[in-house]
């Protein structure tokens, strides 16, 4: 609960950020804090210099650009939940910003600080890569894009230099005839969650022409479910449809997370019964 | 005048609380303070080989570095309460521990420094050389044969066997008994969780040799005691001990802990004053749990549903080491009330109080009489399920009947006590009548055909309050070996303004609210011109505490009847002013007149003016009005009353719904309607939490797995529907205000009540039982099985 000693900088340009992350011994850098700070009070993290990156302008804000959102790294959750722009293209991910913690949270939680950190059972990293998109990571070599498929690496880890800033985040919206909807189980300490089921499905000519389906929370990183995705794609959203393409939803896990909460077992149910509520509340909101 | 008890007026203490002002423990500031933190234990069960603090000490704005080597002239802490009647195996905690832990968050060292930033900086430099130990956690393995073992004293890792009751009535019952069940049940362990952690600041004086520690206490005078009297070894009049503000405390804010003695002697040791406030990691490890027995509960009946006899047999994990009263808790106020609301013909009772490498374990809210009410209402719907009655049936024929009061359980378990006044059918009627319980089970049976999971659980329960009557729980038979009585001081100012001093403590329950309740109906003064002080040794009179809903039925009871004497002191004065015989003065609404002259009134504001005065008082009187009541209550108090819980089970997840939640409780009189409600609302949700979500856990290394409030989950509002409550009310015969206590009842009722609706919601899947907490994945693996 007593953090140890650090430095503190308040850097006015990203530019100016990666200068320092990548001249200061042992830098991280500060967004929301909303997971930096509370490990830096169990001294789990420990870092000699903190890099403020809350007063950089360019770093927050929404904008569409040919369907596609692209949303700056600093942007709160709660931004996210109440902008219009995101819930007129992208519904689901409003939704998933606005189930993120309590409302304290939202107000200082950053989404670049939410996919940096990688928490299995965090709630964006599932929507994200069901809906499609990249993050966008400068460094003192330029700037990056990196898919979603490829940035979650492992528990708490991702595919960014660790002299990489994340500036922003593009994300692929939808329209009429598409509909994504998230189902998930709390645990009821951390209001985390234990399993999410992400679903977005294209409905055309009463078949499904487009299926994503990730299940999160089962595993260090997010999975897609491509075989209940393959199950589902030309078939009509009927309840048996789904029911045998949600039961295909848990193929791709293996070595489930497995805690006093949740068995490894379990989880792997909980995705098979989240994803068919997905698929199901998706598919109605298609048509 | 209105009647100001039972009023629900706004609580005195809440503008102060609500605006920020109110001072707890870590918002003091003394001059020259240090601070200090601790370095527990990371190991459950291990020798300390070496302790090197050089590093720690040589660290700029560290003031010193202790281990448990500096202290040993101070005593291991007192374990105050131990089981009745039969030896206890004691070992209790030193300030530090000098040679073996045997839990982790057992502290072996500490720093004090000029910030708790530096302190903690250097608990990261004293080396410890560790050599661990084999490790046990759960009750029931440590008493077997192998186990590990913690203490020497203590063979098999036992601390004591306790019965109680009739074990060869209960055998002979079992031989003739139409129905026998079985059934294990689990009582898990919780963590209490106030608002507020712990803490301690103290200063000492060197010249008069006094020490000031401010404790964030339930009991401040018992507090001061044990800390001199037993674990220092010197006058209790050398010490002063505060209770600020308290932000909740459960029953674990009761206890002697080793932080507070440790910091009263840093204080000394570094000349300076020092203060040492809890993380909530240490919180969770360093403070008591409550709870944790394992249970094997016998029932015997006949097939209409009347239960002939119980018996329980139960292993209560005490921890590494005893807390305060930790043996008194699974014995006494766990085993003599195993026979609910129910006239029960004979029942048996055994308890192994055991050490585990856990944390200590004592009382946490209803403290015991959850877990016999968790067993006594387990067991009403078993014998419902196997009789194939609605358990609403099982309980109204098992029920004590009103003209049985006072009402001996069976067997003497309750050592001689009564249960003093009740009245329990109406409570259970209005209860299921609020609850809509006959369509609900319509509802059931239709939503069964769909698929659909709903269930609805009863609890009738009782407790025990207004503890304890010293002849009853001072004799060497029970054990704590001391009076539980209460005391207060009631002045009238000058001015007519009222001051109560009360040995009671606040720390969240309204006392100072509900004690000027009941002097503004005696005196017939405004509740705007009583004070109610507390907390604070310097000033009140000696008070065992709060908790054990003792504060109405014992604290407020010294409060009356001191403010009878007052009372009576003020009528010879009115006498004496008006030139009356004293049994011709009328007191009403705060006037004093001669019967049949309400015009020529005193008020007692006047009276209180000549009594303060002195120039003319009656021949051998003292001035002023004020009296000092010691109450030893005759009896403890046995509120009761039934709540209904309905929930929906999801069938594929296995996630438990609170649909409705129904509370009928009969406290006695009631003070304060409102306080009341929301002591029984706060307890629901409570023990809805031990229900649903919370419990402790420890891995077979003994590492609380639960160590933080992201895996600890104490209930959230979101748990809960809104509760439905009502109450009826049969005054208890015990004390003159008729009021029993309300402080734990809302936990001890919720539990079973939650834990009943679940198993009924899958009653028809074969599930008989399922141990708490039900989590989605235990309710969803209870349906897989059957
Ligand atoms: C009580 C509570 C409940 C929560 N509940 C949930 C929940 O239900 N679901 C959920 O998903 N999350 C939850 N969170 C986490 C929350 O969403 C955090 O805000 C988020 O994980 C981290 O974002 P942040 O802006 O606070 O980042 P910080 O804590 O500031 O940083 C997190 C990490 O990311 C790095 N970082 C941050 N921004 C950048 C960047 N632009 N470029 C490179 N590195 C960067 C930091 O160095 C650090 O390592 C909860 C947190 C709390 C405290």
């Amino acid at each position: 609960m007593f953090a140890a000693n650090f430095d503190y900088y308040r850097p006015a340009t990203v530019a100016e950020a990666v200068q320092l992350l990548s001249t200061k011994e042992n830098a991280k850098i500060l967004a929301g804090g909303h997971s930096l700070i509370p490990a830096m009070k169990y001294r789990l993290a420990q870092p000699s210099a903190l890099i403020d990156i809350g007063r950089i302008p360019e770093l927050s804000g929404i904008r569409v650009e040919g369907g596609k959102l692209r949303i700056g790294a600093m942007t709160t959750h709660a931004a996210i939940a109440a902008s219009a722009d995101v819930k007129a293209h992208c519904p689901l991910l409003a939704e998933a910003a606005d189930k993120i913690g309590d409302q304290m949270v939202r107000n200082r939680g950053t989404i670049g600080g939410a996919i940096v950190h990688a928490d299995p059972a965090a709630d964006y990293p599932p929507n994200l890569l069901a809906l499609g998109g990249s993050v966008t990571a400068v460094g003192p070599n330029g700037s990056r894009t990196i898919d979603f498929a490829g940035f979650w690496t492992d528990l708490f880890t991702t595919a960014l230099a660790p002299n990489e800033i994340v500036t922003e985040v593009t994300v692929n919206g939808y329209g009429k005839g598409t509909g994504g909807a998230y189902a998930d189980l709390q645990h009821p300490a951390s209001g985390y969650i234990v399993v999410g089921a992400s679903a977005v499905v294209t409905v055309a000519n009463g078949v499904c022409s487009k299926v994503s389906l990730v299940i999160g929370g089962a595993t260090p990183n997010p999975v897609r479910a491509s075989a209940a995705e393959a199950a589902l794609t030309g078939k009509a959203p009927t309840a048996e449809n789904i029911a045998a393409a949600a039961a295909l939803a848990a193929n791709g896990i293996s070595n489930p997370i497995g805690d006093s909460f949740a068995s490894g077992d379990y989880r792997v149910h909980l995705a098979k019964v989240l994803a068919k509520r997905a698929l199901t509340q998706a598919a109605a909101r298609a048509q | 005048m209105a009647k100001v008890i039972g009023q629900a007026i706004k609580r005195k203490e809440d503008p102060r609380l609500i605006t920020g002002e109110a001072k707890f423990l870590d918002d003091i500031q003394l001059p020259n303070m240090a601070y200090v933190a601790i370095l527990r234990s990371p190991y459950a069960h291990a020798r300390i080989k070496s302790i090197d603090t050089s590093k720690a000490a040589a660290l700029p704005g560290v003031i010193g570095v202790f281990t448990g080597k500096d202290f040993m002239d101070i005593n291991p802490l007192p374990c105050a309460w131990q089981a009745g009647g039969v030896k206890n195996n004691v070992n209790t905690p030193r300030v530090l521990e000098p040679e073996k832990v045997t839990f982790t968050g057992a502290g072996v060292a500490c720093v004090v420094a000029e910030s708790r930033y530096i302190a903690e900086d250097a608990l990261a430099l004293i080396e410890v050389d560790w050599e661990p130990l084999p490790v046990v956690v759960d009750a029931k393995k440590a008493t077997e044969p192998g186990a590990p073992q913690i203490h020497e004293n203590a063979p098999n890792n036992i601390v004591m066997e306790w019965e109680c009751g009739d074990a060869a009535a209960v055998e002979k019952a079992f031989a003739e008994a139409e129905i026998v069940i079985k059934q294990p049940l689990i009582n898990q362990r919780l963590i209490p969780t106030p608002m507020e952690t712990r803490g301690c600041a103290a200063m000492y004086l060197p010249y008069t040799d006094e020490y000031t520690v401010w404790i964030t206490s339930q009991a401040p005078h018992v507090h001061r005691l044990l800390m001199t009297a037993f674990v220092f070894g010197i006058p209790e009049t050398k010490m002063r001990v505060i209770s600020p503000q308290v932000g909740g405390g459960f029953g674990a804010k009761i206890f002697m802990y080793p932080e507070y003695p440790l910091v009263a002697a840093l204080a000394k040791k570094v000349g300076r004053p020092v203060k040492w406030q809890e993380t909530r990691s240490e919180n969770y490890r360093a403070t008591t749990h409550g709870r944790d027995h394992i249970t094997e509960l016998e029932v015997a009946a006949k097939k209409d549903g009347t239960v002939t006899a119980l018996r329980v047999h139960t292993y209560a994990n005490l921890g590494g080491v005893l807390s305060t009263v930790a043996p008194g808790i699974p014995t006494t106020l766990y085993g003599r009330l195993l026979s609910g609301a129910y006239h029960i013909p004979h029942i048996y009772c055994k308890v192994w109080g055991v050490y585990t490498n856990t944390g200590m374990v004592d009382a946490y809210r209803g403290a015991g009489r959850p877990e016999a009410t968790y067993v006594v209402e387990r067991a009403m719907d078993l014998v419902a399920r196997e009789t194939g009655l609605d358990p609403a049936e099982v309980r109204r024929r098992n029920f004590i009947r009103p003209e049985e009061f006072p009402y001996a359980p069976a067997d003497n378990i309750l050592a001689g006590l009564k249960y003093d006044s009740g009245n329990y059918e109406p409570a259970l009627n209005r209860a299921l009548e609020l609850a809509g319980y006959d369509e609900f089970r319509k509802q059931q049976a239709e939503a069964r055909k769909q698929g659909r999971l709903l269930g609805v659980g009863l609890s009738s329960y009782i407790e025990i309050c207004g503890i304890a009557p010293s002849a009853w729980i001072g004799l060497p038979n029970q054990g704590w070996g001391a009076g539980l009585w209460e005391s207060a001081n009631v002045r009238v100012h000058l001015t007519g303004k009222v001051v109560v001093t009360t040995g009671s403590q606040n720390h969240g329950q309204g006392h100072e609210t509900t004690i000027a309740q009941v002097v503004a109906e005696e005196l017939g003064v405004s509740v705007d011109d009583v004070i109610v002080q507390h907390s604070d040794t310097l000033g009140t009179p000696f008070g065992y505490g709060t908790y054990g809903s003792r504060s109405a039925a014992v604290g407020t009871v010294a409060v009356y009847n001191s403010l009878q004497r007052i009372k009576e002191k003020a009528r010879k004065l009115a006498a004496h002013l008006l030139e009356a015989a004293e049994e011709d003065i009328v007191y009403e609404d705060g006037k004093l007149f001669v019967k049949g002259s309400p015009d020529k009134a005193k008020t007692i504001q006047e009276i209180a003016a000549a009594a303060a005065i002195g120039y003319s008082l009656p021949k051998g009187m003292e001035p002023f009005l004020d009296d000092t009541a010691y109450y030893d209550p005759p009896n403890c108090t046995f509120p009761f009353g039934t709540h209904v819980c309905m929930v929906e089970v999801d069938p594929e997840t296995g996630a438990v719904q609170i649909l409705k939640y129904v509370a009928v409780d009969d406290v006695g009189n009631v003070i304060n309607p409102m306080i009341v409600d929301g002591q029984i609302h706060g307890g629901i949700v409570q023990g809805v939490g031990q229900a649903l979500t919370e419990g402790a856990i420890y891995d077979e290394n003994g590492q609380l797995l639960t160590g933080t409030m992201t895996e600890y989950a104490i209930p959230k509002a979101s748990l809960m529907p809104k509760i439905i409550q009502d109450r009826t009310v049969t005054p208890t015969p015990v004390n003159p205000l008729g009021i029993k206590g309300a402080g734990e009842a809302g936990t001890i009722a919720a539990t079973p009540a939650v834990v009943n609706a679940v198993v009924d919601a899958l009653s028809h899947l074969g599930v008989k039982h399922i141990d708490m907490p039900l989590t989605p994945q235990r309710v969803w693996a209870a349906m897989q099985r059957n």
